[in-house]
């Protein structure tokens, strides 16, 4: 059964699932990883080439009729910084639609949020679509909407951490809060994890580490496609409440009597 | 003349611009893209660009990456 369509800017997806290029051992594990994942969007970042070594690059593992692109701004600390890649990006032919990062400490790769918001606000006004990475801020959240943001990425536990949805409930109010979509970033370890973030609600999931660190990538990616439309089709379907105390579920009446 | 290209010092020999730069690097994907002294160069704009000897060029592209 499928689960509902969701919509990020101008662009329309059936896979709720977007995710990373990094950290595979080749390029050719990246292309079955994320083949096997069922994401029609990935991440790529933006680096200096290097002049001396071949030029192999993994856009020729990437078939854009396939996926879309969502550079990154990975490894920035500034406003400027951040702007510069996503005008780089745009210049490299990877779309206008950007998923910015501005980095605000090192041992916790935490997001600065001050900056973000001003990196956002200049983006938007360059004509990106602006997917900005945040911490789990409700209010920070709703600013990032104002400015224009075309959704909101709120991590669910440090990068690379594994930690899974430590913040169900900020995640939940951030989802109330905005009319964006609300894609969960960073945090994930597991398919359970992903299946959890996405019964909260949430339009999608993206997840890099998890995949690509996994002892056998190419089957994480697949239980990771699993799980994500399962927690999404469990969310469309509406669980039922908890309770404290037991309710059968077989019928009352038309028990047997023992004398 | 001498650039500073991504980081580096180097020769450059028969290029005053950025499109021949590139061919002269032997850089011959269409998905790079070019800063000039920290300014962004639409690539439409690479063959009417000067380069000047001191100045400092980022030329990248897509690598692997998700945070």
């Amino acid at each position: 059964m499928e689960s509902s369509q969701f919509k990020i800017g101008d662009r329309t997806f059936k896979s709720r699932l977007i995710v990373g290029t990094g950290k595979y051992a080749s390029f050719e594990e990246t292309r079955d990883a994320i083949a096997a994942s069922g994401s029609e969007m990935v991440t790529l970042a933006v680096r200096r080439i290097e002049l001396d070594k071949a030029k192999d690059s993994i856009l020729n593992f990437l078939d854009p009729k396939l996926y879309y692109f969502l550079p990154n701004t990975a490894g920035c600390f500034t406003v400027k910084e951040a702007v510069m890649t996503c005008q780089l990006a745009r210049e490299a032919g990877l779309g206008n639609m950007v998923k910015v990062e501005v980095i605000g400490d090192e041992k916790t790769l935490f997001p600065d949020n001050e900056a973000t918001l001003e990196a956002s606000k200049i983006l938007v006004k360059e004509g990106f679509q602006v997917l900005p990475y945040c911490t789990d801020d409700v209010v920070l959240c709703k600013k990032l909407e104002d400015v224009g943001c075309s959704a909101v990425m709120p991590l669910a536990a440090p990068i690379g951490s594994g930690l899974g949805v430590c913040n169900p409930f900020t995640i939940k109010l951030i989802h109330e809060a905005v009319k964006i979509p609300v894609i969960v970033d960073a945090g994930v370890g597991t398919a359970s994890d992903a299946c959890r973030a996405m019964e909260l609600g949430i339009e999608g999931l993206l997840m890099n580490t998890a995949i690509a660190g996994a002892k056998d990538p190419i089957k994480m990616a697949f239980a990771m496609k699993a799980a994500v439309h399962c927690g999404r089709l469990a969310f469309e379907a509406g669980r039922i409440p908890r309770k404290l105390y037991a309710s059968a579920s077989s019928p009352l009446d038309g028990l047997i009597n023992t004398p | 003349m001498v650039l500073k290209i991504n980081g580096k010092e180097k020769n450059i020999h028969s290029s005053d611009n950025l499109a021949d730069l590139l061919l002269e690097l032997e850089i011959v994907s269409p998905h790079c893209a070019i800063a000039l002294n920290q300014e962004v160069i639409p690539n439409s704009k690479l063959k009417q660009t000067k380069v000047h000897n001191g100045d400092n060029i980022e030329i990248v592209h897509a690598v692997g990456g998700g945070l």
